[in-house]
């Protein structure tokens, strides 16, 4: 009540004044009814603002030479000199090589994979068999990725079951980890065999979204299964894959550093070395914050900016975007 | 039901035949390190070829194994972060999905907006490493718990979920006089034990499988969650445990099967109670494909 008087004084005050008055009378009362709320509230907010926007405002050290004696507010500035001193290095160019082949690899084979599983998936009628490929295909995605790396390096040695199976083939055993020219290959392909099954669930809960009035309409005009495949199934997990692809396509220099970390050694940098894994490198075990703050920033400075045109570009194209 | 062509019998039998092996690649691998762990150590390295079968019987390595007190320890730990870690989790993401969810609190929308920039931003490893270590929290267990409180992606799952819950139901409530803190307690948590049960899976995975925190923050063995033990004994090779042993046993292959036998003790727990949790988690997968 007293919110509303005063709410009433502002009124009959100057107008430009008055406004602000009100907005605040409203803001007032919105608080008082939902104290609690905002008090329960606090706690998300507080932990956004420390763990989330704090870090943010860290950034700024890739602009500083940062000395944690000094602070992050004590640093001095240096303007761009981490960022030209990344761009001339010896490694820039081999760091955003890696990751680019490594993120296009798995945007041309990874990203599809789980697509194709699930229109295959689809056709399948027997619901039992339907249900066990899901099972066991989903099954890697629990399994950790330390336990998957140490996996890979068990079947990578010379004795190992992947030379086993290349033996069968004629070629020679030797320890594949340590071969530059494999670890490609072997990191997206174990990441296909992991993620396939679990990525395939988002598209077979939009496959079974589709109106099943459409199938019987195809039939009555005589489309065959692949015709229905081609002009009913695919158009209509279309904004799915579209969602999906501008997300990756956002996320293209992330190539994560978890696993890189765990199947590289010096002998592979040349390939294996991405911009996240030097990153760790440089700023965690060398201690060079400053410097791998800026390479970081740089990284999501282009996923930004990647993010942006492509959704602007599926807005026009396709009528999907992101927002 | 439309009279199948030969064309529809080839590609369905083209399908389940590409499908099976799809299985089999994705199964066998498991299968191979079970077999490999089960085998008698000399036998198995004599051998070559794939297993399709343990060479012998032996338990030996898992003797090793749960006897390793970095194990041990290893598992301990991890059981601490999953328990203490997915309790807070799931109460402070369901505290503020319930604050996000209100309909009519002026602040909401930007506290939303707040907690969206986050999946398009951060700070990245440093800054978050500078600020683990200004507060102080290097070496200690909250370095694992408190920096992922809480996840953005299950908070937005979560605040769709108690969205969908009829608000006429909150009305009466408040009708009858009941505050915020009972309508979350007593009408929407109630109504929401499926979803807290796939957060409660998201979160206690997500925990059990974690490692790159621990690597970042602690330097203290004592408190190493059993994935950083792993990493140290599968691919950092630290087979020097492994090799004492095996002289000791007198058999010097000991330390390969004993590999073999540590991925089993650790993946165990995953792969049992697997085929349980499986449904929740596609559940949860829906209802954040909802929202997206």
């Amino acid at each position: 009540m007293k919110s509303e008087l005063k709410l009433a004084a502002g009124r009959s005050g100057q107008p430009g004044k008055s406004r602000i008055n009100d907005y605040f009378a409203m803001l007032r009362r919105d608080f008082k009814k939902h104290k609690y709320l905002y008090f329960l509230g606090l706690f998300g907010v507080s932990y956004y603002i420390i763990f989330s926007y704090i870090p943010m405002y860290g950034v700024t050290i890739a602009f500083k030479d940062y000395s944690p004696v000094k602070g992050i507010l004590g640093s001095e500035w240096i303007g761009l000199k981490n960022f030209t001193d990344f761009f001339q290095s010896f490694y820039f160019w081999r760091l955003l090589r890696n990751t680019l082949i490594i993120s296009l690899y798995d945007l041309l084979i990874a990203f599809p994979a789980p697509i194709i599983l699930a229109l295959l998936l689809n056709e399948v009628k027997h619901t039992f068999f339907k249900r066990t490929v899901q099972t066991i295909t989903y099954l890697p995605h629990f399994v950790s990725i330390v336990v998957i790396s140490g996996m890979i390096v068990d079947f990578s040695r010379k004795a190992g079951l992947f030379n086993v199976i290349l033996g069968w083939f004629g070629v020679e055993a030797q320890n594949l980890l340590l071969d530059p020219s494999l670890f490609r290959t072997i990191f997206v392909g174990s990441g296909i065999w992991q993620g396939i099954g679990w990525g395939s669930i988002i598209y077979l809960a939009a496959l079974s979204s589709i109106d099943t009035q459409l199938y019987d309409a195809a039939t009555v005009d005589g489309a065959n299964r692949w015709k229905q495949m081609l002009h009913v199934t695919v158009p209509g997990i279309m904004p799915t894959i579209i969602t999906l692809l501008i997300l990756r396509i956002g996320g293209i220099m992330d190539v994560g550093f978890e696993k890189v970390i765990l199947l590289y050694n010096p002998q592979t940098y040349e390939t294996a070395d991405v911009i996240s894994s030097f990153v760790y490198r440089r700023g965690l075990l060398e201690a060079n914050y400053s410097y791998s703050t800026a390479v970081s920033l740089f990284n999501s400075v282009v996923n930004f900016m990647l993010l942006i045109i492509a959704n602007r570009i599926s807005r026009k194209v396709n009528d999907t975007s992101l927002w | 039901m439309i009279k199948r062509s030969l064309g529809d019998n080839i590609f369905d039998s083209l399908n389940i035949l590409f499908l099976t092996g799809l299985m089999i690649v994705t199964l066998y691998p498991f299968l191979y390190v079970i077999f490999a762990s089960l085998s008698v150590p000399s036998e198995l390295v004599k051998h070559s070829g794939i297993l399709l079968w343990p060479k012998g019987f032996y338990l030996e390595a898992y003797k090793l194994v749960i006897k390793n007190h970095m194990i041990i320890s290893g598992y301990k730990n991890t059981l601490i972060y999953v328990v203490a870690g997915t309790t807070l989790n799931v109460f402070f993401t369901a505290l503020f999905a319930f604050v996000l969810s209100r309909r009519d609190m002026y602040w909401k929308k930007y506290m939303m907006m707040m907690v969206v920039v986050t999946m398009f931003f951060s700070g990245g490893l440093i800054p978050g490493y500078i600020l683990v270590k200004n507060l102080g929290m290097l070496d200690t267990r909250w370095a694992l718990i408190l920096p992922g409180l809480i996840a953005t992606w299950n908070l937005i799952i979560m605040r769709t979920s108690f969205q969908a819950i009829p608000y006429e139901l909150e009305e009466a409530a408040k009708i009858d006089g009941a505050s915020d803190f009972r309508v979350f307690a007593q009408i929407i948590l109630p109504l929401s034990v499926p979803v807290l049960a796939v957060m409660m899976l998201f979160y206690g995975v997500g925990h059990w499988n974690a490692w790159t925190g621990a690597l970042i923050y602690l330097r203290d063995r004592d408190l190493f969650p059993l994935q950083l033990v792993l990493r140290e004994i599968l691919i950092e090779n630290s087979t020097t445990d492994t090799t004492n042993l095996s002289t000791s046993t007198g058999d010097p292959f000991l330390g390969e099967v004993v590999k073999y036998a540590t991925i089993i003790v650790a993946t165990l727990p995953i792969l049992v109670v697997y085929p349980f949790i499986q449904k929740y988690f596609t559940k949860g997968v829906m209802i954040g494909a909802l929202k997206g």
